[in-house]
């Protein structure tokens, strides 16, 4: 019996949603009385696969074949599968992201378990099996119950703490059966953006809306977004605008995000662009419109013309860090 | 009685709306502000079939029902009554009058394509000199044998430089009076048409109005509709049609007005309490709330009676009045409730309250309908 | 090629949330029904395919699981523009129950299109478990959907950029926002077409239902909004640094 977690990696690495993810097996690991495995595709370093072991795996199945370098859907969730039989796992965790919801469905009709996605808690009770996840594209929380010997569960970024252990671990090379027919899909071309902050990885977030007035007044948002680290996001008008681009786009039917600290700059908050960032755990907002439903939503707010008050906002962060310093 | 809508009538109010709220309001305070004509938008509409809406399927038309008319008009005008107008013009006065009265040559030749909304037609009554008095035709259309010369000025034509179909009312037996009124289909195009400048309006800027000359026009005899003289009732009969898409579009002016007062009142808050909480203006609300609805159920009633093949005449005259009058009432209240803000232009219910006032005015007063109604209760 | 579009009926996404019965059910007293924004936007595409494709797109289906009030739903995608629907007649319990109904009835199809969550439960589930109920290839975060020359091409969205990929047909896409730019507004002759094309009903199946809702809970009320004057942004610094421990 065991947890098995399946942790993805970027060319070789591991991240925080990683850590996390075993963090979070382990906890539900120990109430089951059991041990946490995790399974990772693809080529990864001993090194960087003894880092999970500081969260409490005990045992790493490493998959590394040449034909699974990039995510296939298919074969994945017939590695995943396979190893899942194999540890003998009864609960099996992915993150929520677009891997996890790829894979993680797929895994759930071969082992005939019950699947619950967008989960930010551990579960409430282990018998029966009972978690929360969101739902109403968080307007709301239901308590899902499992019915499934084997349950899956796929876990939101951000939303479970590190928990560090001190534990052996042990990498087990595992050669799975998987053959060139089972690749039916191919991939021809990879346009990656590099060197940017991903949008869903970052613990700071700058966003901005409508309240921008025009796509060359970006300049000063860039600038808060590289002093505080964080990632540029804008609302659903200024990306159908095209004012920058679609994969910026946060709320409903965009991206759903939770960072630490979210800047709501000119963006009124309709609700369907609350639905994508109610989660964050702070939200600063500056708008014209005093009565603008982001200040509902906001934790900090300014009234005010953006335009004017980014400038002044930038220089006053560069002023306290230079007091820091 | 039955006041639920079918599954199409939900369908094209839904489509009006999402149509509406998605595009309508992109460019609408800009375009009333320029006085500028929604080409991409009329383009649009048409594609969706919004500007042949009642027209029989076999002319090209939408072949909906006069319920469905009205849903879909108010939803359009609650965000532009401009675009509202040039719909209302075009399916029930220009179509619906050519479908009624026009031969199969016309159907085919005129209906067709401005029941595709590939056209877009004009509807050339008022004068001068006859606004609501309609019996009092200036415009003269001498008879030459096979083809009519048509001498006069039209005033206040919506969609005349867009036009290229007009439906022209003019005299051709003064000593008839009325009964000596002809109406014909006339190209745009036709030797002798010039238009006066576009005229700078209150509200309604980006529909495009202006009078139109007519020095010795000809148009052919095949192009006069219905009998010799047939034109007045043609005229009457028309406008009481139109009158239900100018009172929905009444109602629009004033639910959108009411919207906008609804949300506002929820949001602003004056001495520690959002303005829904004070009694002066949730009993605004509520008064206005009261009329949009009142004014809702005439014009469906109207419509319903239009459908059902009944006079409707009567009902579509009160629909037009009440409609009228309360979305003056209205939107003035929408900008009481917002105060300041309700005064500059950002916040549409000035546009609105300029709006409605046209409403008032356009395709016979709220006098006229006056007269129409007491006439229909006071008759021996 | 036959495509068919997997669509849920869910509340219109303004939709005040609030449930009953000791909060164990979603109340639906008032809601407003429409089809789920991204399975729209997959129907739209498959659309603007078969527009563009020529003969290469034979039909389009939409199909749904539910009971008959989910009707006008599915009559609004045929207004949208779907040559025919299927209704498959039963409650959709849980993403495995629904995704062993829809099964049945995809297997017909080249390509099957599912929107990448529903915005009621937000299970981004059913897509991927008819791909593995099919056994056919599955693409998720499908961002764009082409066909050149018979030969598909899909863009999916990854961390950092998006890969382009062909697939062998038959095969599953589950699309996300970009598919399509907005979804498409039926016109006059579509609603009016709606009720003249077939809306077949299809009993259900056997299936397993592994999942079950046991209670829902609405977020906890938020504290209000801290407001700070415009002519002291230095004072926003500072509570983000000093209160929130943030920056």
């Amino acid at each position: 019996m065991s947890v098995l977690v399946y942790t993805e990696n970027w060319d070789g690495k591991f991240k925080k949603v990683s850590f996390e993810l075993v963090s979070y097996a382990n906890e539900i690991a120990k109430k089951l009385n059991t041990e946490t495995v995790v399974v990772s595709i693809g080529d990864v370093a001993k090194d960087e696969l003894k880092k999970l072991g500081g969260y409490g795996a005990v045992k790493i199945i490493n998959v590394n074949d040449e034909k699974l370098k990039t995510l296939a859907n298919q074969p994945y969730a017939k590695v995943i599968s396979q190893v899942a039989e194999k540890e003998d796992a009864k609960v099996v965790i992915f993150a929520h992201n677009n891997t996890g919801k790829a894979v993680a469905p797929r895994v759930s009709v071969k082992l005939k378990a019950g699947l619950v996605t967008g989960v930010a808690s551990l579960p409430s009770n282990y018998d029966p099996f009972t978690v929360s996840k969101k739902a109403f594209t968080g307007k709301a929380f239901a308590n899902v119950k499992v019915n499934s010997d084997v349950k899956i569960i796929t876990l939101f970024q951000n939303s479970f703490k590190l928990i560090e252990t001190d534990n052996k671990v042990n990498i087990e090379d595992f050669n799975v059966e998987i053959a060139d027919g089972d690749f039916k899909t191919k991939v021809e071309q990879v346009n990656k953006v590099t060197g940017k902050l991903l949008l869903t990885d970052a613990e700071i977030v700058v966003s901005g809306g409508r309240g921008m007035k025009s796509p060359e007044n970006w300049g000063p948002l860039e600038e808060l977004a590289e002093l505080l680290g964080a990632a540029t996001a804008c609302s659903r008008p200024v990306s159908d605008e095209e004012w920058r681009s679609h994969d910026e786009h946060v709320g409903q039917t965009g991206k759903i995000i939770a960072p630490n600290l979210y800047f709501a700059l000119g963006i009124s908050g309709a609700i369907q662009h609350l639905g994508g960032v109610s989660s964050s755990k702070h939200i600063v907002a500056i708008n014209t419109d005093k009565d603008a439903p982001i200040f509902e939503a906001a934790d900090y707010g300014i009234v005010g013309d953006v335009q004017k008050i980014l400038p002044e906002l930038n220089a006053a962060i560069k002023e306290m860090k230079e007091a820091e310093n | 009685m039955n006041f639920e809508f079918t599954e199409e009538q939900l369908m094209i109010r839904k489509a009006a709306k999402d149509y509406a709220e998605r595009e309508l309001i992109q460019d609408v305070l800009e375009r009333d502000a320029k006085a500028e004509y929604p080409t991409r938008h009329v383009k649009n509409l048409a594609e969706l079939g919004f500007m042949g809406m009642l027209v029989d399927h076999k002319y090209d038309g939408g072949g909906m029902d006069a319920v469905s008319y009205v849903l879909a008009m108010e939803e359009i005008s609650k965000i532009d009554s401009s675009l509202g107008v040039i719909i209302s013009v075009n399916n029930s006065l220009v179509c619906y009058g050519i479908e009624k009265y026009g031969t199969e040559e016309q159907k085919e030749k005129y209906l067709k394509p401005l029941a595709r909304g590939e056209k877009i037609g004009a509807f050339l009554l008022s004068e001068p000199e006859a606004g609501s008095d309609a019996t009092s035709q200036k415009t003269t259309a001498k008879d030459k044998g096979d083809h009519y010369i048509i001498n006069g000025v039209k005033n206040w034509i919506t969609s005349a430089n867009t036009a290229s179909t007009y439906v022209v009312a003019a005299q051709t037996y003064p000593e008839k009076r009325h009964h000596g009124i002809n109406v014909f289909i006339v190209d745009r195009n036709s030797q002798g048409i010039s238009l006066g400048p576009h005229e700078d309006k209150m509200g309604m800027r980006s529909s495009d109005t202006h009078s139109v000359m007519f020095t010795d026009v000809k148009v052919p005899k095949e192009n006069r509709i219905g009998d010799d003289g047939f034109g007045f009732t043609f005229a009457m009969k028309t406008l009481e049609a139109g009158r239900i898409g100018i009172a929905a579009q009444a109602v629009g002016i004033a639910a959108g007005a009411l919207d906008r007062a609804i949300q506002y009142s929820k949001e602003r808050k004056a001495f520690g309490k959002v303005l829904a909480k004070h009694q002066a203006i949730a009993f605004k609300i509520s008064d206005m709330a009261v009329k949009v609805e009142n004014a809702r159920n005439l014009c469906l009633k109207a419509a319903w009676l239009k459908d059902q093949g009944k006079p409707f005449g009567l009902a579509s005259a009160m629909a037009k009045q009440y409609a009228a009058d309360i979305a003056m009432e209205v939107t003035t209240e929408a900008v009481q409730i917002f105060g300041g803000y309700g005064y500059v232009k950002e916040y549409h219910v000035e546009r609105l309250m300029r709006e409605a006032k046209l409403t008032q005015i356009y395709e016979g007063t709220s006098e006229i309908q006056k007269i129409v109604i007491s006439r229909a209760l006071l008759k021996d | 090629m036959k495509i068919l579009v997997c669509i849920s009926n869910v509340p219109d996404t303004t939709t005040k949330i609030r449930f009953k019965d000791d909060n164990t059910a979603f109340d639906t007293t008032g809601v407003q029904w429409i089809i789920n924004p991204w399975d729209e936007l997959a129907l739209t595409r498959a659309i603007e395919l078969k527009e563009t494709s020529g003969e290469a797109i034979e039909k389009i289906t939409v199909v749904s699981v539910g009971p008959k009030t989910a009707e006008p739903t599915i009559r609004k995608a045929l207004a949208i523009g779907a040559d025919d629907a299927i209704r498959i007649d039963a409650e959709p319990k849980d993403a495995y129950f629904v995704a062993a109904q829809l099964a049945v009835v995809a297997k017909d199809y080249d390509i099957v299109l599912n929107g990448i969550e529903a915005c009621d439960y937000n299970g981004s589930a059913v897509g991927g478990m008819l791909s593995e109920f099919l056994e056919y290839p599955s693409v998720s975060a499908v961002s764009k959907l082409e066909i050149e020359n018979g030969e598909i091409k899909v863009s999916r969205e990854i961390d950092g950029g998006t890969e382009v990929l062909t697939t062998q047909l038959p095969f599953v896409a589950i699309v996300q926002k970009g598919i399509a730019k907005e979804p498409r507004i039926p016109s006059m002759r579509g609603i009016m077409m709606a009720r003249k094309k077939p809306l077949n009903i299809v009993e259900a199946v056997e299936a397993e239902v592994l999942t079950e809702f046991e209670s829902f809970e609405l977020p906890p009320a938020k504290a209000a909004c801290k407001m700070v004057d415009a002519e002291n942004v230095k004072e926003l610094v500072d509570l983000l640094h000093n209160e929130a421990k943030v920056i």
